[in-house]
């Protein structure tokens, strides 16, 4: 079996793929990439399964050895990625010939990026997937983040890869936006029309302390009309609940499952991908839809990531 | 039942409006008919006191469809019979470093510990849904005498086996978790593991009791 050496782990380096969805009545919540978008197209250039595991990096990256050789594709934030002082291009796959690091930097744009490498990265599967959950320290390396002097096993090659190339305009349609589309929320009732309005004319900042839970919201405060006790329950994926100062908090990927703070928004389907490549101090603004046009927006981006003829030159 | 939009791609739907026993039953019922003749388009179904939260495809299905399929489905629902609940005995050793803010706890309401201890294991609780964490059970309804408001800080880490109690819940933490509940003591019984089936030690709709325990006996079980 071939392998992957950490050297350095970066900030947060956790292996994940599409998340374990299904299991809410144990009380688990899915966990997966925070940018699925970047994670299926990093692994569709190297011809592996849409939801091959690879290394999440956040804000910075790490230094990998590969002992054996790969091949890796990168995905997602332009994190500086270079072998032997050679940059890397993302969204295209490379051979790294044996005995050479990898050496990813911090970002440049975005607060994710994805090491995919050809084959897949393999660790024990939990509830069917390799995600790491890190509250709960399931799933992915041991349930935590990488550490320096981590082996990884990684996928052999059984074959020569093509060398995938995206069409023009791929990445300019799947570019992750700070303007958030959402649907109303179950409980946007429970705020006044005012509270509202200030929903999607304000300006909100990302908060030092968010994470794969949540991210929280700093800027204008959002608080319900009354402060009606709520009887808790599920949480959707990229709910925006709102706390009793006010403060409102994106739910993403590690979220809890359950829930009893009022709901104002939810952010779109299509959308959660942008959610994973926010970084703190960002600014965002968020923009309503209709359940309708959040479908067909869905139904849009599913049938791009579908399709090979649409997404490969 | 009420139908309500949650996202783009999730639908809530209410059996009740309250925390109680037929509420709930409701959600059981409908739970266990999904699980046992699943619908091809729905993702995860997350149940809580009187709802279920339904995540679908929704390239597959849209609201409308949602709502006109669990309309059927809650209609066979209501006349199948539910499984005699599991009882469960939970031992739990209260108080000193165990249970850090049982002495809090009894002062808030003007009791001694032994008090809130006697209130804590006289009841039988009702496993209402897992949340929070793998293996997270809302026990309730905890005695009116002890209800008590979560801490205004949550504690960053709360070990394992860790028996809190916030509002009318209580509940085991399975994992060192951060946490808000104030602990009044704990289990040496693993409440989650991912190498035994089933994984967590206790399931919605379980009855699930508590029985004081000694500090020895905690160590002697923790061994065993």
């Amino acid at each position: 079996m071939s392998s992957l050496v950490v050297e350095t782990p970066g900030l947060l380096t956790t292996v994940q793929d599409f998340g374990r969805e299904g299991f809410g009545v144990l009380g688990v919540s899915a966990s997966g990439a925070a940018d699925a978008v970047a994670l299926q197209i990093g692994n569709l250039l190297l011809e592996n399964g849409a939801g091959t595991p690879a290394l999440e990096m956040t804000l910075t990256g790490g230094t990998f050895l590969f002992p054996d050789g790969a091949v890796i594709c990168l995905a997602g934030g332009n994190f500086g990625a270079q072998v032997d002082g050679k940059a890397l291009e993302l969204w295209r796959s490379h051979a790294i010939l044996p005995g050479k690091r990898v050496v990813i930097g911090a970002t440049r744009d975005f607060a994710r990026c994805y090491l995919c490498v050809a084959g897949g990265i393999g660790v024990a599967e939990f509830l069917g997937s390799a995600s790491t959950h890190l509250l709960s320290g399931l799933g992915g390396c041991q349930g935590r983040a990488l550490r320096k002097g981590d082996v990884l096993p990684i996928g052999r090659l059984e074959r020569n890869i093509r060398r995938r190339k995206l069409r023009a305009g791929v990445l300019e349609e799947l570019k992750p936006e700070k303007t958030l589309r959402v649907t109303r929320g179950p409980q946007s009732d429970w705020f006044p029309e005012e509270a509202r309005r200030i929903l999607v004319s304000g300006e909100f900042v990302v908060s030092e302390e968010s994470n794969r839970m949540g991210l929280r919201l700093d800027g204008p405060r959002l608080a319900a009309r009354e402060n009606k006790e709520m009887i808790s329950e599920g949480t959707p994926l990229g709910a925006i609940q709102v706390t009793p100062s006010g403060q409102a908090i994106i739910l993403f990927v590690e979220q809890q499952t359950t829930g009893g703070y009022p709901k104002i928004a939810n952010v779109i389907g299509v959308d959660l991908h942008c959610v994973g490549q926010l970084r703190p101090r960002d600014t965002i603004r968020f923009e309503e839809v209709s359940l309708a046009e959040a479908r067909a927006l869905w139904i849009k981006q599913q049938k791009l990531l579908s399709s090979e003829e649409r997404l490969f030159a | 039942m009420r139908f309500q939009a949650a996202s783009d791609q999730a639908l809530l739907v209410y059996l009740g409006e309250e925390i109680g026993a037929a509420a709930h039953e409701g959600v059981v019922r409908l739970l266990r008919l999904l699980q046992r003749e699943p619908i091809t388009w729905i993702r995860n179904i997350q149940p809580a006191y009187c709802s279920l939260l339904i995540t679908f495809d929704a390239a597959a299905a849209d609201h409308a469809e949602v709502q006109a399929k669990i309309t059927a489905y809650e209609k066979r629902a209501e006349t199948l019979p539910v499984a005699k609940a599991r009882l469960l005995e939970v031992p739990v050793c209260y108080g000193g470093e165990f249970g850090p803010d049982l002495e809090d706890v009894a002062a808030q309401h003007g009791l001694q510990a032994e008090k809130v201890v006697e209130l804590h294991i006289a009841r039988t609780y009702h496993a209402y849904f897992l949340g929070f964490a793998p293996g997270f059970a809302y026990l309730g309804d905890l005695a009116e005498e002890i209800t008590t408001s979560r801490l205004e800080t949550p504690r960053k880490e709360v070990a394992a086996g860790s028996v809190g109690i916030a509002g009318r819940q209580t509940a085991v933490y399975p994992f060192a978790t951060p946490g808000g509940w104030r602990l009044i003591g704990r289990t040496p019984l693993e409440i989650f593991r991912k190498d035994r089936e089933p994984m967590g030690l206790i399931a919605i709709g379980d009855q699930v009791k508590f029985r004081p325990i000694t500090r020895a006996e905690f160590l002697a079980m923790r061994r065993s």
